[in-house]
């Protein structure tokens, strides 16, 4: 069996989102190193502050300033920082419940080792030098046995709101295809088409999945297809996408391989655009290095007649 | 309720899968097979189909769909799925077979953690606003419950260090692993309070009265199921506490004769400790007799195969009634009760 195959597969994206008016006013006050919380129907103060309570689902905007130094409710000593956490050194992943809050925030805690830290120890904000209105304003927090920190009495009225943050992720993979479909790609590399025959209806799928999706069942016996095939249905293309080199128009087919049970997808090239048509016979044109085929071309032999491919319409 | 349903069929991968060389659904196919043979049924005699799995995990979208050639989805089957794990999928399978739209239903659920990270990958179900910016990832979370915890005095390492050990031991026959607790991953959780990485897969068959005692000599019928949900944001939440699955278990009926079994979804040693104490367990209940989730981790399908666990310890007639716990998010955020039974014997 050939080697299945392995490729690092990275999904990145800069996640656009918008504030609503009390998350808006907290990431605010933290760019001008104030914080906020928020008064539920109960009257508790929330910290991170959230528009909807979390008992009643009343909305809420009664915004209250608290105290930047706060006492930690939780902790957890981490020895080894991942890709984007707050500090690239051994720190402690903290809840805090900031004084002037009655619910606690989730941050990181500096601090030279585990046997530094408690349930119930003393800490203070660590303001991050560019603040730009986002919850990594807050660097992190610090021990601090000074007194609880005066809260101000800031109504979270500001002149130059954020409207939205930006928060980029990247999550990193190494993405394998399976058996079926490595050895389809494998295939193409020799330029050849080979497919899998499902062992109850023994129709040939081209490209291959590893399971009959009729049948549901598992298949396993290899077939060579084509290379040469037939148009079953076609579309002109009208519209040129984004980085495509390819001028427009051009036709976008169903090209069933000879012997294959289904019709896979391939562009008609070779051809006047106007010119092609169901039952046309085509074959795989190959550019050097390409691991699957550039485009498919007619043959010159005579249309397939239409009973030949009816079913794989 | 109008009609009896049971769970008459359970099959899952082994636990220590590697599937690195298998795509989802060659990974999956053998698990239906099973489960499938075990009724008799084929998939064209199923009435509703509905399975569990996350796009965070294989790291594409609508990558749920790649796995329906699995269940012979052509011609047009009548099928479902949640962005959940497996559980969820039953229960929604549940609904439809309490509504007489079917009479048997296929839920199953998969994941593969081993292609990306699943620590990182689980940050990105965080409030996109407050915590995910901070990546703090899952032990991380757990951590910081088990902290609590201890210092609330629920537990200590010492006896979190007992839960894995007895976990692993549990499943001993299908899992060669130490006791030892290991280092600390995130303290005060090391390498044994934490779940193995791993992929698999489950699946179980649902069916209506006569038709679940036609498929299954001692069907585990179940009782109730309901789900519950807490604050996301962790600091307004008592993490000593799961009142979720407190109320999911009183609306499920769990709290109304003891069970003899319970099957947590608990992920991590210290919540396990939260469980019991949620769910009033006493020491004459056998819990997680199948090594729980420490044991084996599949994401997605986990809580599904402690559904199906604990319907199989009804089948083999080994448990009367039994409590099945699957839960989801951070720090046990939303949890899932089923309570199954077999007929007196």
């Amino acid at each position: 069996m050939p080697e299945v195959l392995k490729a690092p597969l990275v999904l990145e994206f800069p996640f656009t989102r918008s504030l609503g008016p009390v998350q808006s006013a907290f990431l605010t006050g933290l760019r001008e190193r104030v914080v906020l919380g928020v008064r539920a129907t109960d009257g508790r103060v929330l910290v991170p502050p959230v528009e909807y309570d979390p008992v009643t689902a009343d909305e809420i905007r009664d915004l209250v300033e608290v105290a930047p130094t706060g006492t930690v409710t939780t902790w957890a000593w981490n020895p080894a920082p991942r890709g984007g956490q707050p500090l690239t050194a051994p720190f402690a992943w903290v809840l805090v419940r900031l004084d002037g809050a009655d619910t606690a925030l989730l941050h990181a805690l500096a601090a030279p080792g585990p046997d530094a830290v408690h349930t119930g120890m003393r800490v203070r904000v660590r303001w991050a030098g560019e603040r730009t209105g986002a919850i990594t304003d807050i660097a992190c927090f610090e021990p601090y046995d000074g007194e609880p920190a005066r809260a101000g009495d800031h109504s979270g009225a500001f002149d130059d709101l954020v409207t939205g943050i930006v928060a980029p992720a990247r999550l990193d993979y190494t993405y394998s295809p399976g058996r079926a479909q490595s050895a389809y790609l494998h295939s193409l590399a020799e330029r050849r088409t080979v497919g899998e025959r499902c062992p109850v209806c023994r129709k040939v799928y081209v490209p291959p999945r590893g399971a009959c999706p009729t049948c549901g069942v598992a298949t396993a016996e290899q077939v060579e297809v084509g290379p040469r095939g037939t148009v079953t249905t076609f579309c002109i293309v009208n519209i040129k996408a984004k980085n495509l080199d390819i001028e427009v128009p051009y036709v976008y087919a169903h090209i069933a391989l000879d012997g294959a049970g289904l019709a896979l997808h391939g562009r008609i090239g070779g051809i006047p655009y106007d010119q092609v048509r169901m039952g046309l016979r085509v074959e795989p044109v190959w550019t050097d290095g390409a691991r699957y085929p550039d485009h498919y071309r007619p043959t010159g032999e005579p249309d397939a007649d239409y009973d030949t491919y009816k079913e794989l319409l | 309720m109008t009609r009896d349903i049971a769970v008459v069929a359970f099959a899952r991968t082994d636990h220590r899968a590697t599937c690195e060389d298998t795509s989802e659904v060659e990974m999956l196919m053998p698990v239906l097979h099973e489960v499938l043979a075990r009724t008799g049924l084929r998939t064209a005699d199923i009435g509703f189909t509905c399975s569990g799995s996350s796009d965070y995990l294989a790291g594409r979208a609508f990558s749920f769909t790649m796995a329906l050639d699995g269940v012979g989805a052509w011609p047009p089957i009548s099928e479902s799925h949640v962005e959940m794990d497996g559980a969820w999928a039953l229960y929604e399978a549940w609904t439809k077979l309490l509504s007489g739209d079917a009479d048997t239903a296929l839920v199953y659920s998969y994941g593969k953690s081993t292609p990306g990270s699943v620590r990182d990958v689980l940050t990105r179900q965080l409030d996109p606003y407050y915590v995910a910016p901070l990546w703090p990832d899952s032990v991380a979370l757990a951590a910081l419950q088990a902290q609590a915890l201890i210092d609330a005095g629920d537990t200590d390492e010492a006896a979190l260090a007992a839960v894995g050990a007895r976990s692993r031991a549990d499943a001993d026959s299908r899992v060669p692993q130490g006791s030892s607790p290991g280092d600390y991953v995130v303290r005060p959780l090391r390498t044994g309070d934490c779940p193995p990485v791993g992929d698999g897969a489950a699946a179980v068959i649902l069916a209506a009265g006569d038709r679940a005692r036609a498929l299954c000599e001692r069907p585990a019928w179940i009782r109730g199921i309901d789900h519950r949900i807490e604050a996301h944001a962790l600091g307004v939440r008592d993490l000593t506490d799961s009142p979720s699955t407190r109320l999911a278990a009183e609306k499920a009926g769990a709290f109304e004769r003891p069970v003899d079994t319970a099957e947590l979804h608990a992920p991590f040693s210290a919540q396990e400790v939260v469980l019991r104490k949620a769910l009033r367990l006493g020491d004459g209940v056998r819990v997680n007799p199948s090594g729980g989730a420490l044991a084996a981790n599949p994401v997605m399908a986990a809580g599904l195969a402690r559904i199906g666990e604990a319907a199989a310890r009804i089948h083999r007639g080994e448990s009367g009634r039994a409590l099945a716990h699957a839960t989801s998010g951070p720090c046990l955020q939303q949890n899932l009760v089923a309570v199954l039974e077999g007929d007196p014997r």
